[in-house]
C-alpha cells in the first residue's frame, strides 16, 4: 500500500479473513454457497474475489450449455455482499437493496466463473459496489454489476459473522488456557 | 413442452408454474439448500433474483412466438424484503415487446402478495 491509499490507515473488521486461503471460512456458514460449491479466491480491503464451479445444473441454455443468468446474479450478488463487509471497520449486518446487472456476452460453457467485487463507497447507511464475472481475465468480463447495499438492515447478524465469532472463539481458547488444564 | 422443464437451472431450484385467471405465477419452493442468510433464515439474494429472472423469461415465453429463445440484455432487481423460508411466487408483466427488444417487469411475493419480497426489470433480446 502507498501512503495516499485512502484505505491505508483503516482498520477493518475482517482483516482476519484477508487473503484467499482465509477467506473460505466465510463462506462455510451460507447453504446456498456450500450448495454451489462456491470458492473463495481472494479477499481484502475493500474487495472480494469468488468462484463458481461450473455444474450442469446450473445450466439455462441447455443446447450450447451456457450457464443461467440468474445464477451469475448469485455469484455476484454473494461476492459483491462480501465486499462490503470486507469495507467495514465494525461489523454489522447488511441487505442488499438493489442489484442491476448488464450481460455482456454469454459466459463460455463448461467454464468456472469468477466474480470480483469492489465497495468503492460508503456511506453512514449505504454502500456501493460495481463488480463483474468473467472466466479467466478480469479485463475480458462477461457480466458488470451495480449493486447498493443497506448497513445495519437487521441485527440478527448473517453466515460472515458467525465466521467471525466462531474465530474469535477459536483464537480466545487458544489463547487462554482452559480452566481446568493442568497448570 | 413445458420450457422449465427444459432449463437445468430451472429444475435445480424445482420452479414451477400455475395457471391462474390472472395469468401466469411461479412458483418456488423452500428448501434449505437456497438459503443466504441461515441466521435469519432468509432465501439468497441471488436465488430471488435468479427467479424473479426466471419468470420474466417464462413470460416472454408464454406471449411470444417462440421461435427463439430469448436473451437476457440486463436485469434490475430491488430487494424490498427479506424473503423467508417460504414458498415464493412471482408473477411478470410485458412493458413492451418490441420487435428485436422486450421490456419485462416481475414482481415475488410469499404469504401476503400486498406485500411484495422483491421487484424486477429487464431488457431481453428476441
Amino acid at each position: 500500500m502507498t501512503s495516499n491509499d485512502p484505505n491505508a490507515k483503516r482498520v477493518f473488521a475482517m482483516r482476519q479473513f484477508f487473503g484467499g486461503d482465509n477467506a473460505q471460512e466465510l463462506l462455510q456458514y451460507t447453504p446456498h454457497c456450500l450448495y454451489l460449491g462456491m470458492e473463495a479466491v481472494d479477499a481484502g480491503p475493500c474487495f472480494a474475489t469468488l468462484r463458481l464451479p461450473y455444474k450442469d445444473e446450473l445450466v439455462g441454455d441447455p443446447v450450447k450449455g451456457v450457464v443461467f443468468g440468474g445464477v451469475i446474479t448469485t455469484l455476484i450478488d454473494h461476492t459483491s455482499g462480501l465486499s462490503v463487509f470486507c469495507s467495514l471497520e465494525e461489523m454489522r449486518a447488511i441487505a442488499t437493496l438493489d442489484l442491476r446487472i448488464d450481460y455482456l456476452r454469454a459466459a463460455n460453457p463448461g467454464a468456472d466463473l469468477i466474480g470480483h467485487a469492489e465497495c468503492y463507497k460508503m456511506t453512514s447507511n449505504v454502500a456501493f459496489v460495481r463488480a463483474s464475472a468473467y472466466e479467466t481475465d478480469r479485463n475480458d468480463p462477461f457480466a458488470n454489476c451495480l449493486a447498493t447495499f443497506m448497513l445495519g438492515a437487521h441485527n440478527q447478524g448473517s453466515g460472515v459473522m458467525t465466521a467471525m465469532s466462531e474465530q474469535g472463539q477459536a483464537q480466545a481458547s487458544a489463547q487462554a488456557p482452559a480452566k481446568d488444564a493442568p497448570k | 413442452m413445458n420450457p422449465l422443464e427444459a432449463i437445468p437451472y430451472a429444475r435445480f431450484l424445482g420452479v414451477k408454474i400455475e395457471e391462474t385467471d390472472d395469468g401466469l405465477v411461479c412458483v418456488l419452493p423452500f428448501r434449505q439448500e437456497i438459503v443466504g442468510n441461515a441466521n435469519l433464515p432468509a432465501i439468497h439474494g441471488g436465488v430471488v433474483g435468479a427467479f424473479l429472472e426466471l419468470t420474466a423469461f417464462m413470460q416472454l415465453l408464454a406471449e411470444s412466438e417462440g421461435e427463439r429463445i430469448p436473451k437476457s440484455i440486463n436485469f434490475n432487481i430491488d430487494y424490498l424484503r427479506p424473503a423467508g423460508p417460504h414458498e415464493t411466487r412471482g408473477r411478470a408483466e410485458l412493458v413492451k415487446h418490441g420487435r428485436r427488444i422486450a421490456n419485462v417487469r416481475v414482481l415475488a411475493w410469499q404469504t401476503d402478495p400486498n406485500k411484495p419480497v422483491a421487484a424486477g426489470i429487464g431488457n431481453f433480446l428476441l
